[in-house]
């Protein structure tokens, strides 16, 4: 039924596929969570360390990376698209810092130069390996997080767990969070104030780069599912979101967990209703609850901002007529 | 550790930025106990000197010794108060967490802060008067207040040395009295503090001795020898307006 959208049938949308096939839609549930939580995870350290833009240079720049490993392996094992991913990680840290630091260019523009080039190369060896290569241009670009084969169990104690697709997603959702655990104090001091990190001995250039390395890991994992475009914003908006409503960094990482399940469950049944790519509803239900918080966020919302000034104008006004000169 | 070495000592040093060199061979050796004043023009490489000496960024030439001991092997037993527009003010963190980050260096990189780091921090928030905003987003705060909780960070670093760029800049009249104060009694604790400052006719107030900079070392030593015109004079050039004011403060000393 392309073409048109379905009427909103509370029970269709909301209830039918969990009657139908609870176990298929939990998995993709589960696996938009995963990807969305990892990619929020790293990407509250994007937002705070004012590199958005490089975290959407490294989503599209690991493309090279992966398409040679694939080359080079004959492999779409995770393992090794990784570490072509974090090969391509490094890389385009590596050109963006001295393209920037040795010439007069600015860090915007090295890292627009950057990410486009290594972009079009990897676009270069799909086409050229095209027989040789199976990764969809399409698939990179846009992911289907719907296509994903869900039916190849991975095994623990003989006892079938996981798809592997979700298997490996919640492993790197793991790793992510167990890093940022990890070097906590590092990473908090090194955003907020990076000459005081210096001082203390924190190697400011291997946080960079390490955190890159998690970046393009969570990057490659998420491709099949959203894509390299659609990434981008699964980075910034569970960061942003979590900003606009609270005060605290680790309240901020809750509130990314809290952020990265609604929109799952949310894209999902939006997904549903309109018929439309699951990926993409999942993004714009991530955006609604930013909407959602920019207006209605208890302490910096506009509607709060706004309700303030109508109050102090009241007030202003009490006060002018109230006492009469 | 031997005794006579002094807390801070500096051979040589260059300083480049993009090849071009921004301090050139810089000597110093900074006994103990001092409250010590740089002064230069814009450009002269203050902040570049603090952040050299802090191992921020590489050096052409020289080397750096605090007690005798290179940068890496006595970090913690050096503060650093960087610029206050040097940050975010917007980051999400309260005025408690800042200063549990001067605590960062003391224990191990994965231990989370101890009660006695905590108590610690709200010791130093308490002696810059900032205790009762421990738990304030610093997005609240006046530049005075915010360079109040930078220096109470600093204190929790219990650091033998200090580094501080420009803690004076943008601050309330109450809190330049009490930042002054605290730096003279961690003097009279024996400890050794290095503050770029801005403003010439304090800086003759504040400091027992003075660094006059300008790329290389025109001057050091005891504020009442170096604060003079013609080192003034040569430490600012030509730059005019700067020199009246120099002229002027000179005069006013002379007339005293």
């Amino acid at each position: 039924m392309k073409g048109s959208i379905a009427s909103l049938d509370l029970s269709a949308f909301l209830l039918q596929p969990w009657q139908d096939d609870p176990a298929g839609y939990g998995w993709i549930v589960l696996m938009a969570f995963l990807v969305t939580l990892s990619c929020g995870l790293i990407g509250n350290y994007l937002v705070l360390r004012r590199m958005s833009l490089v975290g959407d240079a490294i989503s599209h720049s690991v493309l090279p990376g992966i398409a040679v490993a694939f080359l080079v392996s004959h492999s779409r094992d995770p393992w090794i698209m990784s570490i072509g991913a974090i090969a391509a990680g490094v890389l385009t840290t590596f050109l963006i810092e001295n393209i920037h630091g040795r010439s007069r260019i600015k860090q915007d523009a090295a890292i627009g130069i950057t990410f486009t080039t290594l972009f079009a190369i990897g676009v270069i060896i799909i086409t050229v390996f095209a027989g040789k290569v199976d990764l969809d241009q399409e698939c990179v670009l846009y992911g289907e997080i719907t296509f994903i084969p869900f039916f190849d169990y991975v095994s623990l104690f003989g006892r079938p767990i996981a798809p592997q697709p979700v298997f490996v997603m919640a492993l790197v959702t793991l790793i992510t969070a167990g890093l940022i655990m990890l070097f906590y104090k590092v990473l908090l001091v090194s955003s907020f104030d990076s000459g005081l990190a210096g001082s203390l001995g924190f190697n400011q250039r291997m946080v960079h780069y390490g955190m890159m390395c998690v970046l393009s890991v969570v990057v490659v994992s998420a491709f099949e599912s959203v894509g390299a475009i659609l990434v981008i914003a699964m980075l910034i908006l569970p960061g942003v979101t979590a900003y606009l409503i609270t005060y605290r960094f680790p309240i901020m990482l809750v509130l990314t967990v809290v952020h990265a399940l609604l929109s799952a469950f949310i894209g999902l049944h939006l997904g549903i209703w309109l018929e439309c790519s699951m990926a993409g509803s999942i993004v714009v239900a991530g955006s609604l609850l930013f909407v959602l918080a920019w207006i209605f966020s208890p302490s910096q919302g506009l509607l709060r901002r706004v309700l303030y000034r109508f109050r102090w104008r009241e007030n202003a006004e009490t006060q002018a007529g109230g006492s009469p000169a | 550790m031997n005794p006579s070495n002094p807390p801070l000592e500096i051979h040589d040093m260059t300083v480049a930025y993009h090849k071009r060199p921004v301090l050139y061979g810089i000597d110093l050796v900074v006994p103990g106990g001092k409250l010590v004043g740089v002064v230069g023009p814009n450009g002269a490489g203050k902040t570049t000197l603090i952040k050299a000496c802090l191992g921020l960024l590489p050096l052409s030439s020289g080397w750096v010794k605090y007690f005798g001991q290179a940068y890496r092997e006595s970090k913690s037993r050096v503060g650093y108060v960087p610029q206050r527009e040097s940050v975010d003010w917007d980051f999400p963190v309260n005025v408690s967490d800042v200063v549990l980050m001067g605590r960062y260096g003391k224990t191990s990189l994965f231990m989370r802060p101890t009660r006695e780091d905590r108590a610690i921090a709200r010791e130093c928030l308490d002696k810059v008067k900032m205790l009762p905003y421990a738990d304030r987003q610093i997005s609240n705060l006046s530049g005075g207040q915010q360079q109040r909780v930078f220096l109470a960070r600093a204190l929790a670093q219990e650091s033998d040395v200090y580094f501080m760029d420009e803690p004076f800049s943008g601050v309330d009249a109450a809190t330049e009295t009490a930042i002054i104060e605290l730096l003279h009694e961690l003097r009279d604790q024996g400890k050794t503090i290095i503050v770029v400052h801005h403003d010439l006719p304090t800086a003759k107030e504040y400091f027992d001795m003075l660094l006059l900079l300008n790329m290389r070392v025109v001057a050091f030593g005891d504020t009442e020898e170096v604060f003079t015109s013609e080192l003034l004079q040569r430490t600012y050039g030509g730059r005019l307006t700067i020199l009246s004011e120099v002229v002027d403060v000179v005069k006013q000393q002379e007339e005293r």
